[in-house]
């Protein structure tokens, strides 16, 4: 097993927070991990990535090279586009489809979404809708978008579902139950 | 035990787990989370390591050389440019020797993601004639941090360890070994060699030259540098590093081909090994290819260590990127692999550079300044380092300079010595600590015609909201050094005080000598925290 993972967003979204629970369910399930993370002046909202890479054999490299990630997880649609060049042929973009705009020369964004529909392998979703339309908080907008990519993470949802219960459990019983809900959430509209 | 860990926070453990009594350290990337962590751990299981921050590198490096002395374990962490601040203290470091063991921890960054330069620390080293280390991997950087402090105490001297911003911001499953306890006090066994007067220091120089032999020879035996002969030793391949990791990543892909396998020498302690090298050249080497993280340190050294016919190739020859941190790419490439299949980038996608947060105290500062500048025909601005100097990009294009922690103040003093006017410094309050407060004695030493902004938001905002070293004591200090009083002025920088700052700045820069105006707000981002641990 073998995946190299391309988290994206814009700083401060929380794209780590998605790479913890993954990190957490594939420690558990024994594979091996490496996360390279962006610190310092790029968290001051520009856009932010993070290379997430699993094996079940020994990773040497933290970055994932140009056309080497079978997945990129982003939670802003033109943050996905950033690192096409590193998506394998066949591999897949799950992203949020509502923008993040702070900037002043903003894509139209319906030629942003229709450049991700010209990828074979893709799912858009509104995440911040998903995760209110079952009462969790906007900011679990991260917890629906890795629910939509739990498909192609190849870890098991049920495992997923227990490294959200680990993850949290301190945070309490409402905050699991609520982030579980998100998850649940992205993960049907990728599997219907 | 085995825990997921980024490099900065395995280092962080090891150093705990070496025996550590001291952590000294200035924030800046990638090497802040080496003491937070420290911090953390110690809040939670003290275990009575001194670990508050440092007002600069200097007074770090200086401190932990006084806990050495007394013949405990410290740790002095920096990014690259901190090795700058403290060069006096870590060159001269090496002349004193140490007595507790002694490692300076230096993260570079190349490709500047968070930086002004790519300065490569393992110069620094050379330079100190001291030993280096350079990890390859999280669990390398766990086990190398514990010898480090060995070796220290062994060899009597500081060694560096040199990450880099890849090394330290990621993060794998690191198995830590068992802790040791912290040294008991003691004086160094030859006081002498503390005091560098130039009879004593040069007996201590000549010892340092004369231990050269036996660093190489710790290079070489002490097991960290590996050399592998291949089944075409002709083609050997040097890595140092996190260059390793993308060599080795590549290697299924050739054991793949029928090309036969190069040798590798796999550097990670310096000085050089010389054996390894000439046991590389005695198999048959003829074409070298350096793969290194930084600048082409050990491309130039190779040239001057193997007979002249033996092609040494790497960033110099344009085989690597003269530039810019290594990737699996360019790795790839200078291996002679194809790239691999993927899309080209996508050309709708533009640029979202960081910017100042919305809310920020700085935002109003800046826009205030930016009103009263314009009244005048010429105004100059000097910035410094830290999250406002995002005031040289769109909105605001507010500064004209930025160079390094604390030049703001001092250019702006040369600008007016020249006869500039208006002649303005913009600084936070955690870099004019740093290196500000000098830059100020001067101006008020010969009355330059500047002001000083001090855009104070109570912290060390750019790293992460770290504790500002003078906090609550900006006017006293300023007044200590001889600001006038009535030229130390504070405003609150919102919206809605925007005249009155505008005034206070407008009658600043008319008088004729050295004011300082502090911009006070709390940051947005610890005033969040705040609030949010209150309400726990």
């Amino acid at each position: 097993m073998k995946k190299d993972i391309i988290l994206a967003g814009v700083g401060g979204q929380g794209i780590l927070s998605i790479a913890t629970v993954i990190g957490e369910a594939a420690l558990n399930e024994g594979l091996y991990l490496k996360q390279a993370e962006v610190h310092g002046m790029s968290q001051r909202g520009g856009d932010v990535q993070s290379n997430l890479r699993l094996s079940s054999e020994p990773i040497h490299s933290d970055l994932i090279a140009k056309g080497g990630a079978d997945l990129i997880i982003s939670l802003e649609p033109m943050e996905a586009l950033r690192y096409v060049q590193y998506l394998k042929p066949d591999g897949w973009i799950v992203t949020n489809e509502v923008p993040f705009l702070n900037i002043p020369n903003y894509p139209e964004i319906d030629d942003v979404l229709a450049h991700i529909r010209a990828h074979k392998n893709h799912v858009l979703l509104n995440c911040e809708e998903l995760a209110k339309s079952v009462g969790a908080p906007a900011q679990a907008a991260n917890m629906v978008l890795l629910g939509a990519a739990i498909p192609m993470l190849g870890i098991d949802h049920d495992k997923m579902i227990a490294g959200i219960q680990r993850v949290f459990a301190r945070k309490g019983e409402a905050i699991v139950n609520s982030n579980i809900a998100a998850v649940e959430a992205g993960y049907h509209v990728s599997v219907k | 035990m085995k825990k997921v860990l980024l490099g900065d926070e395995a280092i962080a453990q090891a150093a705990i787990d070496a025996g550590l009594s001291g952590v000294y350290a200035y924030p800046g990337t990638p090497s802040t989370e080496i003491t937070e962590y420290i911090q953390l751990i110690e809040s939670k299981q003290p275990k009575g390591i001194f670990c508050k921050w440092a007002t600069n590198e200097k007074t770090a490096m200086e401190a932990a050389l006084g806990m050495s002395y007394m013949g405990k374990r410290a740790l002095v962490c920096m990014k690259h440019v901190g090795m700058n601040v403290c060069a006096d203290a870590f060159i001269n470091s090496a002349i004193t020797g140490v007595n507790g063991g002694l490692v300076v921890l230096a993260a570079d960054d190349p490709s500047m993601h968070s930086s002004q330069n790519e300065q490569d620390s393992r110069f620094y080293a050379k330079f100190a004639m001291i030993p280096c280390l350079e990890p390859s991997n999280q669990q390398e950087a766990y086990d190398l941090t514990r010898y480090a402090f060995d070796l220290s105490e062994r060899l009597h001297e500081p060694v560096l360890m040199r990450v880099t911003t890849r090394m330290a911001h990621s993060r794998a499953v690191v198995e830590t070994t068992e802790p040791r306890l912290q040294n008991d006090m003691s004086l160094p066994k030859d006081v002498q060699h503390f005091i560098l007067l130039p009879a004593f220091a040069k007996r201590n120089y000549a010892e340092l030259v004369a231990a050269q032999p036996s660093f190489i020879r710790e290079s070489e035996t002490a097991g960290w540098n590996n050399y592998i002969k291949g089944t075409n030793p002709e083609k050997a391949i040097v890595t140092t590093g996190i260059g390793y990791n993308y060599y080795a990543e590549a290697i299924p892909e050739f054991r793949n081909t029928d090309i036969p396998e190069n040798s590798i020498l796999k550097v990670t302690q310096y000085p050089l090994p010389t054996a390894l090298i000439n046991l590389m050249v005695a198999d048959g080497a003829k074409e070298i290819l350096v793969i290194e993280e930084g600048q082409p340190v050990v491309e130039e050294l190779l040239r001057g260590m193997v007979p002249s016919d033996i092609v040494v190739k790497g960033r110099l020859t344009g085989d690597l990127p003269r530039m810019g941190e290594l990737s699996p790419d360019c790795v790839r490439k200078a291996l002679g692999l194809d790239p691999l299949p993927t899309y080209e980038p996508d050309a709708i996608v533009v640029g979202r550079p960081p910017a100042l947060c919305q809310g920020c105290g700085h935002r109003d500062m800046y826009s205030a300044l930016n009103e009263v500048a314009r009244e005048y025909p010429s105004p100059r601005i000097f910035g410094d380092i830290g999250c406002y100097t995002l005031g040289a990009l769109s909105p605001f294009h507010a500064i004209h300079a930025c160079v390094e922690m604390g030049a703001s103040v001092t250019m702006a003093k040369g600008a007016a010595d020249a006869g500039q006017h208006p002649s303005i410094a913009v600084i936070g309050d955690s870099t004019f600590t740093h290196s500000g407060i000098t830059g100020l004695l001067d101006c008020v030493n010969s009355k330059a015609n500047v002001v000083v902004l001090i855009s104070d938001n109570l912290t060390t905002g750019m790293t992460g909201g770290q504790d500002s070293a003078g906090t609550g004591r900006l006017e006293q200090i300023c007044a200590g050094i001889g600001v006038e009083p009535e030229h130390i002025r504070v405003v609150v920088p919102l919206p809605k005080n925007m005249e009155e700052i505008k005034a206070t700045l407008r009658e600043e820069i008319d008088y004729n000598g050295v004011s300082v105006v502090i911009a006070r707000r709390e940051c947005i981002q610890t005033l969040k925290r705040h609030l949010k641990a209150a309400k726990a």
